[in-house]
């Protein structure tokens, strides 16, 4: 019973497995250890389903496709045109 | 044929300079690095245009180039603060019990996450950001190479200088701080 016991108590192994899981394949006893370990955690449960939305959360932050209002200032940019301009004429 | 792509620096500024800088600022959270990563990228650019063969598009291929200055900028940090790492590392040792039992104050709670379109909310978008910015530069580094850009663990840990079991430790941690944070400030 204690190895049982040492997963159904082990939140910590739990959320990095649930992490792992996350990136990759876990090996078959990661996985029956996971699943044990859930069938009985609610909290990790919720652990993993925010950890999942999480991870979406950070990639449509960090993508720069959504229309975002950051901005280069226009004197900055203008600067930036010549800079190039004056490279491409040195070839 | 194949319709292949061509080099327009002349246009580069006026068509990708705001893509680049809001890719810069998401990724090293400061306004005059990311300033001069767009500018590096650019002169960059120019100096290597004879191997760009066109088989990518002119921003994917910028971009390329500002994604490696990107990893430039994370490793010198990193390097710097392992320390920081290592007392961040003890601040979160917390979250648990020591039979590995969520401590009662950390324990996750529901605060509407799941049900919140960020692309609608912007605060939580700017606690999300306030959250990031909180983390140690190399756990920063090492969760937005893994989960913004997909790159391999592999290359992670060789570019960061991370040892694999270091890096599994990492990406744990990362979220765990993250998470608390959304829950502390958000709900």
């Amino acid at each position: 019973m204690g190895y049982i016991r040492d997963i159904q108590y082990n939140c910590k192994q739990a959320t990095f497995l649930i992490e792992k899981r996350m990136i990759r394949r876990l090996t078959f006893r990661e996985m029956i250890e996971l699943r044990i370990h859930l069938a009985g955690c609610s909290v990790c449960v919720l652990y993993s389903k925010q950890s999942r939305a999480i991870n979406q959360l950070v990639k449509q932050l960090l993508n720069p496709n959504e229309p975002g209002e950051i901005r280069l200032d226009d004197n900055y940019k203008y600067d930036l045109q010549e800079r190039i301009e004056k490279e491409l004429n040195k070839n | 044929m194949p319709q292949t792509n061509q080099l327009n620096p002349h246009n580069w500024v006026m068509a990708y300079a705001d893509y680049l800088y809001a890719f810069a600022i998401r990724r090293v959270n400061n306004e005059e690095l990311a300033k001069d990563l767009v500018q590096e990228t650019f002169l960059a650019a120019l100096e290597k245009s004879k191997t760009f063969r066109g088989d990518s598009s002119e921003r994917t291929w910028l971009t390329a180039i500002l994604k490696n200055k990107v990893i430039d900028v994370y490793r010198k940090k990193s390097s710097g603060l392992r320390k920081e790492v290592a007392e961040a590392t003890e601040e979160q040792q917390g979250f648990f019990e020591d039979d590995g039992h969520w401590r009662a104050e950390h324990r996750p709670l529901e605060f509407g996450l799941e049900h919140t379109d960020p692309l609608v909310n912007k605060e939580l978008n700017s606690i999300l950001q306030m959250c990031i910015k909180k983390m140690p530069a190399l756990w920063m580094a090492v969760f937005t190479m893994k989960h913004i850009d997909d790159e391999e663990t592999e290359f992670v840990c060789t570019e960061l200088k991370v040892s694999p079991a270091n890096f599994w430790v990492i990406m744990h941690r990362a979220k765990l701080n993250l998470r608390a944070c959304l829950q502390k400030n958000w709900s």
